[in-house]
C-alpha cells in the first residue's frame, strides 16, 4: 500500500501516542476490576451450560450465589472449584443448582485447598481455551479445503428472529454472492444482563445470540461453505452487558467476525463506561486467541452528527478502538475498523469528500480489515435515488480498498430487504467490482489538492480532539458528550452494580491463561495480505 | 365533475401507465420455466388492473424465484373529491424543528422522565423511544438537543416515579408497559395516573408533568379510562413521541419564534 495523501508520519506517530496516553488509564481501571459478566464467561469457558426453570443460566445462578456469600472481589473460580471440590458435587451445573437453592457453601479457601483449587479450575479453563484454539485451526482448514474470497468481503445481514428461518436466508445469501452472514440481535439483548438458553424462534426485530444459535448457524454455514467451495463468515455482537460471555461462546462456536466497539455501549445504549470498558479487555482477549476480527462501530457517529463536522471522531475513535484491540492482544488483521458513507449527498462534492474519509481511513491503518457501512441517513423513500447513492458507496470502497463491504439496500430505513431488493444489491456490488476493481490502483490525489487537504484536516483535527482527550481523560470527555451527542457519566447507565473491585489475591484461570504469552496455535493468514485478494482485487 | 377525476400520467396525460415491481416464487431456467414465468407476471399484471402489460424484465434469483418489472396502463380512476386524508392533532416534525420549537416557545430543555413501573422488565418500547439508537430508522429522545432525558429503566416503582419526576422537574413521564398478564399495563398505568394526581392536587398547575403511556397492546383511544394524557400503541417511533411532546407542551412556539426573529432584527 503505496501512500497516496502524503500524510506526515509524524503526526500519525503523534495521534497513535495520545490515543495511548487516553486510554492507559482505562486499561489500568480494567486490570484491576472485574464485572459479573466477566466471572460467568470463565464459568461458560469452563464448560457451564444450562438454565434453570425460569430460563436463568446456570452461570448467573452460580456467580450471583457466590457474589452474595464470599463477593467476587477473588473472582468466581476460587470459591466455585473449592466448593465443587470439597462439596462432592458431580460437575459446575450440579454445584450452581444447589446454589441457586442456598445449600451450597463457599469460602476463600487458603492454603492447600486455595492451590487445588487453583489447579482444578486451571485445568477446566485450559481445555475451554484449547477448544477456542481448535476452533482456529479448524476455520483454517475449512479455508483451505474450500477458499477464501478475494476482497471486498461483501457483508449481508439476516434477522428474522427465528433461528430456524435465519438458517435458510443465510444459506440462500450465500449463495448470492454474501462471503459474510451478519445474524442481527433481538431489539434490546444488549440490555439483558443474561444469555439466552437454546435454540430461539421469537425475537424483535432480530434473534437472540445463544450459544445453540450460534451453533446451528455455523454448522449450516459450513455445509453451505462446502457446497459453494467458498468460505462463508459468521458474524454475530459481541455487546452489551454480556459482552465477554458473548465473545466466549464465539470463540467456542467458532464464530469469525464479532461486532466489538469501545463505546458503542455506552454511547448509545447508555451502558455504563466501567463496566463496558472492562467487559470489552476480557472479550478482545478472547476474540484474540479465537482469530476472531472484531468490527468497530465508529458508522453510528456519523448517524447522529454531521459525516463532514464529525468526520474526526471517528478517526479518533477508531485510534482508540486500535490501542485497546492491540492491548488486549489483538493482531491489525483483526481490527476491523469502522467507518460509513454519510455524507448529505446535497453537499458540494460529498463524493469526493468520502474519497479522503476512506482514503485516509486506509492509509492510517493499513493492515486492518477495514469494514465500510453504506448510507442510511440520506437514503430517502426514493429508491432510485437511493440505488445510485449506493452505487457510489460502493465505488468509493473499490477504490479506497475498504476489506468489507456492508451491502446498502435501497430500500434502507423503508421495510426489511425484499429478497428482490438484495438480489438488486448485489447486482449493484457486482458491477461496480468489476467495471471498476482496478480504478484504485490509478487513484493518486493530486498532491496538495482537495482531497490531500481535506485528510490532512481531518487528521488535524484527530489530533486535536486526541491531546485534549488525553489531557482531560476519557471518562471525563464520554461524560462530557464528546462522542455521539450524549453525556454519559462514569457512574451512571446500566450495570455499574456489577462492576467489582479486584481483592489481591483475585484469580481468574482464564485470564492467566489468555495474559500468559503463551500464544496459540498459528491460525488464518493476514486476510488483508492473502494470495487470493492479491490477484482479484487489483 | 371531471376535473375532480385523473389517472396516472406516464408522458400523456390520461394515459394511465404505471410501474411496478415484485417477485413470484416461481424457477426462471428453462426457457419453458422463463416462458410460464412471464405468463404468470402478466397474469398478476392483468388481474392489478394494468391493462395493456408489458414485462420489460424477468430475473431468476436463486432456483425458485423471478423478479419482474412491468409497466402497463391502468384502467382505474382517481376521484379526487373521495380522497380522505386522515389528520393527526400533532404535526410530525422534524428533529430540528421540535428542538427550534422548544427552545423558541420554552426556553430551556424540555425534561422527559421515563420508566417501565410495576414488575415489567421490558425495557425494549421505552429504550427503543428514549435511547440515541431509537428504531426504524429513527434516533431516540436522546439525540434531541432540547429534550433532556431521565430514563429510570425497569420495574420502577410508582412512589419513586413520582419522587423522582419532581425532583427533576419532569415537563413529561413516559411509561411503558409491554406485559399484559391479567391487564398489568391497564392497572399500572391507571395506579400511575392516581398517583401523579394525589401528588399534585392542582391539575395544570407547574410541576404537574403530561402523563403518557405506550405498549403494544394498548388501545390509544382509552387515554381518558387510565387518567393519562396520550396512549401510543404498537409502531410508535420516536419522532412521533417528540413531535407530540412539543405539540402538548410548547403551545406557545408560534409567538415564541416571532419574538425571536423580532429580537434579532
Amino acid at each position: 500500500m503505496q501512500t497516496r495523501l502524503n500524510l506526515d508520519p509524524a503526526v500519525v506517530r503523534e495521534a497513535r501516542a495520545l490515543a495511548a496516553k487516553a486510554g492507559q488509564p482505562i486499561v489500568e481501571m480494567a486490570r484491576t476490576h472485574t464485572t459479573v459478566s466477566v466471572e460467568r464467561a470463565v464459568l461458560r469457558l469452563a464448560g457451564l451450560q444450562g438454565a434453570d426453570a425460569d430460563g436463568m443460566p446456570w452461570v448467573n445462578r452460580l456467580v450471583d450465589a457466590v457474589r452474595e456469600t464470599t463477593g467476587l472481589e477473588h473472582g468466581v473460580a476460587l470459591p466455585a472449584w473449592d466448593a465443587l471440590l470439597t462439596g462432592g458435587y458431580e460437575n459446575l451445573a450440579a454445584l450452581a443448582a444447589a446454589a441457586a437453592q442456598g445449600k451450597a457453601a463457599f469460602r476463600i479457601p487458603a492454603g492447600a485447598d486455595a492451590a487445588a483449587a487453583r489447579t482444578a479450575a486451571s485445568a477446566a479453563l485450559a481445555t475451554g481455551i484449547a477448544r477456542i484454539d481448535a476452533n482456529r485451526a479448524e476455520r483454517q482448514r475449512m479455508i483451505e479445503q474450500t477458499s477464501e474470497p478475494p476482497k471486498p468481503w461483501i457483508y449481508l445481514i439476516v434477522a428474522t428472529g427465528d433461528i430456524y428461518e435465519d438458517i435458510p436466508q443465510a444459506q440462500a445469501a450465500a449463495r448470492e454472492g454474501a462471503d459474510i452472514i451478519a445474524v442481527i440481535r433481538s431489539t434490546g439483548q444488549s440490555l439483558l444482563d443474561y444469555v439466552p438458553e437454546g435454540a430461539t424462534r421469537e425475537g424483535f426485530a432480530g434473534t437472540y445470540a445463544t450459544q445453540e444459535n450460534f451453533r446451528l448457524m455455523r454448522a449450516a454455514l459450513d455445509e453451505t461453505s462446502r457446497e459453494l467451495g467458498r468460505y462463508v463468515r459468521l458474524t454475530n455482537y459481541a455487546s452489551g452487558l454480556c459482552m465477554p460471555e458473548i465473545a466466549s461462546l464465539a470463540g467456542l462456536q467458532r464464530l469469525d467476525m464479532m461486532l466489538n466497539d469501545c463505546m458503542y455501549g455506552i454511547i448509545f445504549r447508555d451502558i455504563n463506561p466501567r463496566r463496558t470498558f472492562i467487559d470489552q479487555r476480557f472479550s478482545r482477549q478472547i476474540h484474540a486467541r479465537a482469530g476472531i476480527i472484531i468490527n468497530t462501530g465508529e458508522d453510528n457517529y456519523l448517524t447522529t452528527a454531521d459525516a463532514v463536522d464529525a468526520a474526526h471522531t471517528v478517526v479518533v475513535s477508531q485510534l482508540m478502538n486500535e490501542f485497546f484491540g492491540k492491548e488486549a492482544g489483538l493482531a491489525d488483521s483483526q481490527l476491523g475498523l469502522g467507518h460509513a458513507f454519510e455524507i448529505n449527498p446535497e453537499v458540494p462534492d460529498s463524493f469526493v469528500l468520502e474519497l479522503a474519509h476512506a482514503q485516509l481511513v486506509r492509509e492510517l491503518f493499513p493492515d486492518a480489515p477495514l469494514k465500510y457501512m453504506p448510507p442510511t441517513k440520506h437514503m430517502t423513500g426514493n429508491v432510485f435515488a437511493g440505488y445510485l447513492l449506493d452505487a457510489f458507496f460502493n465505488l468509493c470502497g473499490v477504490m479506497t480498498d475498504q476489506s468489507i463491504l456492508l451491502i446498502g439496500m435501497m430500500t434502507e430505513g423503508i421495510h426489511t430487504p425484499f429478497l428482490s431488493d438484495r438480489d438488486l444489491a448485489l447486482e449493484n456490488v457486482r458491477y461496480v467490482r468489476d467495471a471498476a476493481g482496478r480504478l484504485g490502483e490509478s487513484f493518486v490525489p493530486a498532491p496538495g489538492g482537495f482531497i490531500e487537504r481535506r485528510a490532512r484536516q481531518v487528521l488535524g483535527e484527530s489530533v486535536a480532539l486526541l491531546r485534549r482527550i488525553s489531557d482531560e481523560g476519557l471518562l471525563t470527555a464520554i461524560a462530557e458528550g464528546t462522542f455521539g451527542i450524549t453525556k454519559r457519566p462514569a457512574d451512571g447507565g446500566r450495570g455499574l452494580d456489577g462492576v467489582i473491585s479486584r481483592a489481591d489475591g483475585y484469580f481468574n484461570p482464564a485470564s492467566e491463561i489468555l495474559e500468559s504469552g503463551e500464544r496459540a496455535p498459528a491460525g488464518g493468514p493476514d486476510p488483508r495480505t492473502s494470495p487470493v485478494e492479491a490477484g482479484a482485487a487489483r | 365533475m371531471s376535473g375532480n377525476v385523473v389517472r396516472p400520467y406516464g408522458d400523456t396525460t390520461g394515459d394511465g401507465r404505471i410501474q411496478v415491481s415484485f417477485t413470484l416464487p416461481v424457477p426462471f431456467g428453462t426457457p419453458a420455466e422463463k416462458a410460464r414465468a412471464e405468463g404468470a407476471a402478466m397474469q398478476l399484471a392483468g388481474k392489478m388492473g394494468l391493462e395493456p402489460a408489458m414485462v420489460v424484465h424477468a430475473k431468476g434469483m436463486g432456483p425458485d424465484y423471478t423478479f419482474f418489472i412491468v409497466y402497463g396502463r391502468v384502467s382505474h380512476l382517481v376521484d379526487l373529491s373521495q380522497v380522505t386524508v386522515t389528520e393527526r392533532e400533532f404535526p410530525l416534525l422534524s428533529s430540528a424543528e421540535v428542538n427550534l420549537r422548544i427552545r423558541t416557545g420554552l426556553g430551556r430543555k424540555l425534561v422527559v422522565v421515563g420508566a417501565c413501573i410495576g414488575t415489567d422488565a421490558h425495557t425494549v418500547g421505552i429504550d427503543a423511544i428514549l435511547n440515541v439508537k431509537g428504531h426504524s430508522g429513527e434516533k431516540g429522545l436522546e439525540y434531541y438537543r432540547e429534550i433532556r432525558v431521565v430514563n429510570l429503566g425497569s420495574q420502577v416503582a410508582v412512589p419513586d416515579l413520582v419522587a423522582r419526576s419532581a425532583a427533576e422537574g419532569a415537563d413529561a413521564v413516559l411509561v411503558s408497559q409491554v406485559v399484559t398478564q391479567r391487564d398489568a399495563h391497564i392497572s399500572n398505568a391507571k395506579e400511575m395516573s392516581a398517583a401523579f394526581r394525589a401528588a399534585a392536587p392542582d391539575p395544570g398547575a407547574r410541576g404537574w408533568p403530561l402523563l403518557v403511556v405506550g405498549g403494544p397492546r394498548f388501545d390509544p383511544s382509552i387515554a381518558p379510562e387510565l387518567g393519562v394524557d396520550k396512549i401510543f400503541g404498537k409502531g410508535t417511533t420516536p419522532g412521533e413521541v417528540a413531535s407530540y411532546l412539543a405539540y402538548a407542551l410548547v403551545p406557545d412556539a408560534g409567538r415564541g419564534v416571532q419574538a425571536e426573529v423580532g429580537a434579532s432584527a
